[in-house]
């Protein structure tokens, strides 16, 4: 369903949260040319980090590659670019990106390199940048419980990225730990609503 | 007391019961190991996570209960996750009491850079920017030289992480402020004297009136 080139957005925090089946088989089938959208590119083995050891990302637009070395030897080779964005910045723009916005106004990275080349708007005296919103062809999710509808409840720190870029994808992939029948998530405790979910996978 | 610890038990006394407090990797985490358990202050993890507790016994690690370097940590009760466009509109917003970050330099009008060497060190800013911009105090814990150079100096070389200045900077030498936009000197630690951080600070230093001794 994904074919080389595609964008992808992808839930998790250093692979925690991520939706660790797919990164497998998209490795397995060798999608190449991806370009990724996340918080971070993990560790090697981990998560996003599968993607990167199998060298399958030639863009990724990320708040951090500190702790994957991986990434940074390939942006060195220039065989990946990487656009480091501040991780509230980001998570912002791809929010505007979901929610039909033209982008944001943040005082994060003003006066900064993160400044160079975005427009500076003034709103009651304090400078801001004009940050645009992102978008991907395919946003992949992990959830901790899903209904059959695809009603999706997180749990933990695997929350983090995964019902802002579930609103941002034009098709949304979610891998849950649990399916559970329709009706057992209560619905106050739904976080990501079902008609945006695309397709639901179990974890094994 | 070794440089780290002398760091962060100073920085300790800075925090108040019903203080968010955001800390960062490194020094910063230590922090939370000298705050007085009579005191209730809300640890914030950016992944998500406010009431984050101590690292987990051996065979307690939750898998999906980190903080933002990846880690296992443990959820104090009364704790809550959030996703993160909550936690760095908390941030961001101004809803975070104080930060503590560490530091690469910092200038004499208290400019931070700690995010990058160029063509060295390339991590990614993370959530390092969003938290100097936005928290309403910045306190920053770092050594006060790094091979032998002092980190704080006339002005940053390295890329800043904002324009906003930061408010104390804690050394395992002095505590410095940065009232009227100047590096002020207010504290040494045991044993050190003024002209000992004087001599190993390469920014100009105003002196406090009254330079206290660090106290713990």
């Amino acid at each position: 369903m994904i074919p080389d080139g595609a964008s992808l957005m992808i839930g998790g925090f250093m692979g925690v949260g991520t939706p660790e089946r797919l990164m497998d088989e998209i490795v397995h089938q060798k999608k190449r040319n991806l370009t990724v959208i996340a918080n971070d590119t993990a560790k090697p083995g981990t998560g996003i980090g599968k993607l990167v050891s199998a060298k399958l990302i030639s863009k990724a637009i990320v708040s951090h590659i500190g702790l994957n070395p991986e990434t940074q030897q390939q942006m060195i080779a220039e065989e990946m670019s990487v656009e480091l964005v501040p991780q509230g910045t980001l998570i912002e723009r791809i929010r505007a990106g979901g929610y039909g916005l033209g982008g944001i106004l943040t005082p994060t990275g003003v006066g900064t390199v993160v400044e160079e080349g975005k427009r500076k708007i003034e709103v009651g005296g304090k400078e801001y940048l004009l940050e645009r919103p992102l978008r991907a062809d395919f946003a992949l999710v992990h959830t901790f419980l899903a209904d059959y509808l695809g009603n999706l409840a997180y749990a933990l720190t695997a929350r983090n990225f995964n019902p802002i870029v579930a609103m941002a994808g034009s098709t949304v992939i979610v891998v849950a730990e649990h399916i559970v029948p329709v009706g057992l998530i209560a619905p106050d405790h739904v976080v990501t609503p079902a008609p945006l979910v695309d397709y639901l996978v179990a974890n094994e | 007391m070794d440089a780290q610890t002398t760091i962060a038990k100073r920085i300790a006394r800075e925090l108040r019961s019903g203080m968010l407090v955001n800390l960062g990797i490194g020094i910063p985490t230590l922090v939370a190991n000298y705050v007085p358990s009579d005191l209730r202050v809300f640890f914030q993890s950016e992944n998500g996570l406010i009431g984050t507790g101590p690292i987990p016994e051996e065979g307690m690690a939750h898998p999906t209960l980190t903080d933002a370097g990846g880690r296992p940590v443990t959820a104090l009760p009364g704790a809550c996750t959030f996703d993160s466009a909550i936690s760095f509109g908390l941030i961001r917003g101004g809803h975070v009491d104080v930060t503590v970050l560490g530091g690469l330099e910092v200038d004499q009008q208290g400019l931070l850079a700690n995010w990058m060497i160029p063509g060295k060190m390339v991590p990614g800013m993370g959530g390092a920017m969003d938290l100097v911009t936005g928290a309403k105090r910045v306190i920053v814990a770092m050594q006060h030289s790094a091979k032998g150079k002092s980190k704080i100096i006339k002005k940053c070389t390295l890329p800043l992480t904002s324009a906003r200045p930061v408010d104390l900077v804690v050394t395992e030498l002095a505590v410095i402020a940065f009232p009227a936009g100047r590096a002020t000197l207010m504290e040494t630690a045991p044993a050190v004297s003024v002209a000992q951080v004087i001599e190993a600070t390469a920014a100009e230093l105003v002196i406090s009136q009254q330079v206290q001794e660090m106290q713990f």
